[in-house]
């Protein structure tokens, strides 16, 4: 049995600890929020927060989240709240399946540099792919929740 | 006009699962000419529809009878509804329509949903204004023509109003009206402007339910392996070392089906979570009969159909006489192009989940054509249609691949010998690996100068492995649709001639974003970046003079083009980008023009090099689309069609070696990233003509402008994609 805290929320899950983590939150827990896009740490659609640290769940296996906290797409966070707004209000997704990943990565990002310059919006984002090529309006929207926090 | 009936008191209301006692609106009614219904069979059964139906308590629950893949189609055609009905946009609830033809064609490629819908949706509201504003002067006891609708809300001339909801009990009793008045377009409240897409906040928060995201009780997981080698087939496995990966419940093989949508055929591993299913899959071992294709090597398929264009090929066009101009040309100029497979590689791979139950079946799948997969499982069951359901969830992208319902056919097959709930993932890996490959191809293009530089002769020589070959195996030349993107070039040159070279096909091809816009937009626009060289003229006005004066081009289409819309367009992004005027020291622009999809799209692109590599600044797209339904969709297609054609251009390579796809995943098959973006410009052209593409016409301009600026900066040419293969990204 391994007890994943996910959200604020303990799941007791009975299965192999090399599971990722992943399919973990996907299958077992069925919280679907979090995407399979590649499965080898390339693609970003599957990052959730471990302990405020954005990773790729695809590569981690569950026993590795033990006692940890993890935060998906539909938990809470400050940042990633107020990212959400800013993603709906530029109209940011297109098929949307990479943007969980994508406010994920975000989240980390405002998580740990309150205002980032574009370079850093790069240097966060490159491990996000969008195959529908919303990148421009995930900066902007990036700027936007920065601009919206300093108003206050 | 059509009939539209009021099927409110039908029975199948129920069947339909909408709640009773609404406003329900039917219609029968269809735009397309007689000559489009003949070409599509699938055009001419637009039976009874449900679009419309307004509840007591206001609500209003619009049906998208097309899929949602970051199209933005499940706002755009409600909208249109919820318009012309004078509904409040606010009270709209978008209800997904299952796969069934009485929704008309739900096939959502070609970039046509609007086009196609936007008349009939038109329709649907205005039919459902009508009728509110009689039931409002009914209740009132005045003459109708004193009555008028807003926002939800019927006004009488005296001041009074009555709401939407409160008018349902009369209005659903009513016949429909003979006659419907559309709206004034300059009265449009959300036609033509911007609308946020109803889905966004669901797919920013992780509601959203994509198909891989369907859950169902008892449900299981499978993945299957494939051959190598396609349309290669088991000679025996052994699953032992699957049957011991914990979680893994059973194996079982699926046989082919040999149609163009039927499964590839594989074994299949089925388990209690998709880890233990892809685990499983890894531990197999199979022994394949690779068939046919194994010899397959698309470096030497290369060399064999660049061959056949540098010989006489089949005639497809002849205009004129290219031999007499070549002859008495001042100049001439040729060149050959050679463009590799792409694959799809949409962000949610494909994936189904069906559960088989007696002679009944319900599916959950991201499908462009819900018709489509529905009547291969019926086929696949041997059963009736009405006994098969096709819920469409969202898209994780589909660009083509999900128009093909192959991975729907095999949940089926899993759930039916397991007679349990399933659901089939692909992973990446078997995404890149079997997909249904854009096309190969190489084209051989010669032209001839006058002494002024004005094209005289043009010859077009191309050969590829045709889409036809998935439907009809054995086709080995391009197809007419493949041809006449080739024979149709809005350019004003007397002499012209198109030919096609023998190209047989050795995997599955389909169809991707822009489909054979993709080549012929390459070839044809880095094409007359030559001739200008060669002309010793500006590319800018050599490219107007080339498509000539003002005129509508008699095609056999029913849509013509129209040369000022494409020179238009054509002006207006080198007026964007300030083409002519002086840019930053190692910038330089490049341009492209090109009209697909009945629309007409052009980008100028400004890039610089550094230590050889390419890096795009800027892309100023301008299209013209006819009418607009919603502008922020519109310009975040050609947002997104930046990017994508940057990542074919760029990136985008497939190979095939002993018959076996090489490439595996978004590591050696790459993608633009957020370090990569350009600033993308997009200008859209205000205009009343109908509604055409969006979707895919901004793809094919983007990759030849790359490499004319990359010319114009360099004085090196580059008649080959990717990029990468010259080191230059
Ligand atoms: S699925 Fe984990 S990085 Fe792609
Ligand atoms: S919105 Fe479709 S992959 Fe990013």
């Amino acid at each position: 049995m391994i007890t994943l805290q996910i959200n604020g929320e303990k799941h007791k899950i009975d299965v192999a600890p090399e599971m990722p983590l992943l399919w973990a939150i996907r299958d077992i827990v069925e919280l679907t929020g979090t995407k399979y896009g590649c499965g080898i740490g390339i693609c970003g659609s599957c990052k959730v927060l471990l302990d405020n640290s954005p990773v790729q769940s695809c590569m981690i296996p569950v026993s590795a989240a033990e006692g940890k906290n993890v935060i998906t797409i539909e938990g809470v966070s400050k940042n990633l709240q107020l990212l959400q707004d800013s993603w709906t209000a530029l109209n940011v997704p297109q098929c949307g399946f990479c943007q969980p990943g994508q406010l994920i990565a975000a989240t980390a990002l405002l998580d740990k540099i309150s205002d980032p310059t574009d370079e850093d919006i790069n240097e966060a984002m490159i491990g996000n792919i969008c195959r529908c090529g919303t990148y421009q309006r995930i900066k902007n929207a990036i700027h936007r929740t920065v601009e919206l926090k300093k108003q206050g | 006009m059509n009939p539209i009936k009021n099927i409110s008191r039908r029975t199948f209301v129920k069947s339909v699962g909408l709640a009773s006692g609404g406003l329900i609106l039917a219609c029968n009614t269809s735009v397309f000419s007689d000559k489009e219904k003949d070409e599509n069979k699938d055009l001419t059964n637009f039976n009874p529809n449900l679009f419309v139906q307004l509840n007591s308590d206001g609500s209003l629950i619009l049906i998208a009878s097309r899929s949602e893949m970051g199209n933005g189609v499940r706002t755009s055609l409600t909208s249109v509804i919820a318009d012309e009905m004078d509904a409040d946009w606010t009270k709209v609830i978008v209800q997904q329509a299952v796969g069934d033809a009485k929704y008309g064609d739900q096939n959502t490629d070609g970039s046509r949903s609007v086009r196609y819908l936007y008349e009939p949706m038109r329709k649907m509201g205005a039919m459902a204004r009508a009728m509110l504003i009689t039931a409002a002067a009914q209740t009132w006891k005045v003459p109708v023509t004193e009555c008028t609708a807003e926002n939800h809300v019927v006004l009488h001339s005296s001041g009074k109003k009555i709401a939407y909801g409160d008018l349902v009990e009369i209005a659903k009793n009513l016949e429909v009206p003979t006659e419907i008045t559309y709206k004034n377009p300059k009265d449009f409240k959300y036609i033509g402007k911007k609308l946020r897409g109803v889905d966004t906040e669901e797919y920013s928060n992780g509601s959203a339910i994509f198909g891989m995201d369907k859950r169902l009780p008892n449900m299981k997981f499978a993945a299957m392996q494939r051959c190598p080698v396609t349309f290669g087939t088991v000679k025996s496995f052994d699953k032992t070392a699957a049957l011991k990966v914990a979680g893994v419940i059973d194996v079982i093989e699926i046989p082919r089906i040999a149609k163009p949508f039927g499964t590839l055929g594989g074994i299949a591993v089925i388990a209690s979570n998709t880890w233990a299913a892809f685990k499983g899959k890894d531990a197999l071992k199979i022994e394949w009969d690779l068939g046919d294709n194994a010899s397959y090597d698309s470096e030497k398929y290369m060399k064999q159909i660049t061959e056949n264009v540098h010989k006489q090929g089949k005639v497809g066009k002849d205009v004129g006489n290219v031999n007499k101009a070549f002859k008495n040309a001042h100049k001439i100029v040729e060149s050959t192009y050679q463009l590799p497979h792409l694959a799809h590689a949409p962000m949610e791979v494909p994936n189904a989940v069906a559960w088989v139950q007696g002679d009944s079946c319900e599916v959950w799948a991201p499908t462009q054509d819900p018709q489509s997969a529905r009547k291969e499982v019926a086929d696949y069951l041997v059963t009736p249609e009405d006994k098969v359901t096709i819920n469409v969830t969202f898209l994780g992208g589909g660009f083509g691949r999900k128009s093909k319902p192959d991975y729907v056919v095999e949940a089926v097959a899993i759930s039916k010998a397991i007679n349990a709930p399933v659901q089939i993932v692909w992973t990446r890996e078997d995404d890149i690996k079997h997909g249904y490959y854009h096309t190969v191809s190489s084209q051989y293009l010669k032209a001839s100068l006058d002494k002024q530089g004005n094209v005289t002769g043009w010859l077009n020589r191309f050969a590829l492995p045709s889409i036809a070959s998935t439907f009809s195996p054995g086709v080995d030349y391009p197809a007419g649709f493949e041809i006449s993107s080739a024979a149709n070039v809005p350019f004003d040159i007397k002499n012209m001639k198109v030919e096609v070279g023998q190209s047989p096909a050795y995997v599955r091809i389909g169809w991707l974003r822009s489909v054979i816009n993709i080549p012929h937009g390459f070839s044809q626009n880095v094409f007359a970046d030559e001739l200008a060289v060669a002309a010793g003229k500006d590319p800018l006005d050599f490219r107007l003079n080339l498509i000539g004066k003002d005129r509508i081009e008699e095609t056999e289409d029913p849509i013509k083009y129209n040369t000022a819309r494409l020179k238009n367009v054509l002006k207006l992004a080198a007026k964007n980008a300030n083409w002519g005027k002086p840019l930053p020291e190692g910038h330089a622009y490049g341009l492209s023009v090109h009209y697909s999809f009945y629309s007409y799209v052009a980008s100028v692109v400004e890039i610089s090099m550094a230590f050889n590599k390419v890096k795009v600044h800027n892309v100023y797209t301008v299209i013209d689309c006819g009418q607009t339904v919603n502008k922020d969709t519109i310009k975040a297609q050609m947002e997104g069609a930046a990017i994508f054609g940057m990542s074919l251009a760029f990136y985008g390579k497939i190979t095939a070696k002993n018959g076996a796809i090489e490439q595996s995943n978004y590591s050696d098959y790459k993608m633009i990233r957020m370090n990569e973006i350009p600033k993308v410009h997009v200008e859209i052209v205000e205009s009343t003509e109908i509604p055409t593409g969006v979707g895919e016409p901004g793809v094919p301009v983007i990759a030849p402008a790359i490499v004319n600026a990359i010319f114009k900066l360099t004085g090196k040419r580059y008649y080959n994609l990717p990029l990468s293969d010259y080191g230059l990204v």
